[in-house]
């Protein structure tokens, strides 16, 4: 019951933060309350069972983009909120007709027919493998198996990434 | 309801819609927004509310997609890193982070 509630308490802060996110001026305070949305995801992750992604989520998510957006606002002197920086609001038209869009066809998948929350199922296939094998070797084990070619795909990209990183943000001497 | 929905209980329903609601949230940001840097951001936002998703629909059908949120975070964070050094790129030319300015590809 209270994990219920404090799952309750992570969904409602990450939905605010991401709100309050959204909507500030100041680019400083919208990395904040993202970090904040962020700790709140990895709440919510904790209490779904999955706690390696709860941990790379605050380690790598909220501990290292983070402050490498703080970084980028600070060396470019962006820390102020002098400019407007709504677009037309043909944006917003579009952004809402998503949003209803995509709320309107989770509700449709709810409500369409009329059967119980089942609360039996949860976590069934979840749970077994993390008692077997514990929270990280349940991961590791496919990710080193079946998506090691992926893995090492992923490897390349972020080689490829910190490559054409250093070459966008060189200072041109010329 | 689909059978997978069925299969999930409330507290992973509520997931759900936290994640469609961030999504949503992250979509508004990226169209209605001019600050590039609030703009990827609001990317990181969506990013999340997948990796949510993910995480939920794991529960059901195994911790595979748990695997896919590892990816997932190892392309934002490349993703990241090489949108901030465009950021600072476009940044040394114009003076400005204002994405309604960034109107030619080559300069």
């Amino acid at each position: 019951m209270i994990t219920d509630f404090l799952f309750y308490l992570f969904a409602g802060g990450a939905t605010l933060g991401g709100l309050l996110m959204v909507t500030r001026r100041n680019p400083v305070s919208a990395v904040m309350f993202l970090i904040a949305t962020l700790f709140c995801a990895s709440g919510m992750f904790v209490l779904l069972g999955a706690h390696y992604v709860a941990a790379i989520n605050v380690i790598l998510y909220a501990g290292a983009i983070m402050v490498l957006f703080l970084f980028v606002i600070m060396l470019l002197n962006l820390g102020h909120a002098d400019w407007r920086d709504l677009r037309t609001p043909f944006g917003g038209l579009v952004g809402g007709a998503v949003a209803v869009a995509f709320l309107g066809l989770l509700a449709r998948d709810l409500i369409g027919d009329v059967a119980p929350l089942a609360g039996s199922g949860r976590g069934a296939v979840m749970s077994v493998t993390a008692v077997e094998q514990g929270p990280i070797e349940a991961i590791a084990r496919p990710l080193f198996q079946e998506y090691v070619v992926v893995l090492e795909a992923t490897g390349l990209l972020l080689l490829v990434a910190i490559v054409g990183t250093i070459f966008l943000a060189r200072r041109r001497s010329a | 309801m689909s059978p997978t929905l069925a299969a999930l209980g409330t507290t992973d329903l509520i997931a759900l819609l936290t994640s469609a609601t961030l999504f949503s949230i992250g979509i508004m940001g990226v169209l209605l927004r001019r600050n590039a840097i609030i703009v990827f951001m609001c990317v990181e936002l969506m990013l999340t509310a997948v990796n949510i998703t993910l995480v939920t629909f794991s529960r059901v059908h195994g911790v595979e997609g748990q695997v896919l949120v590892f990816f997932v975070m190892a392309v934002a964070a490349a993703e990241a890193a090489v949108g901030l050094a465009i950021i600072i790129a476009i940044f040394r030319h114009y003076q400005v982070v204002d994405l309604d300015r960034f109107r030619v590809l080559r300069w």
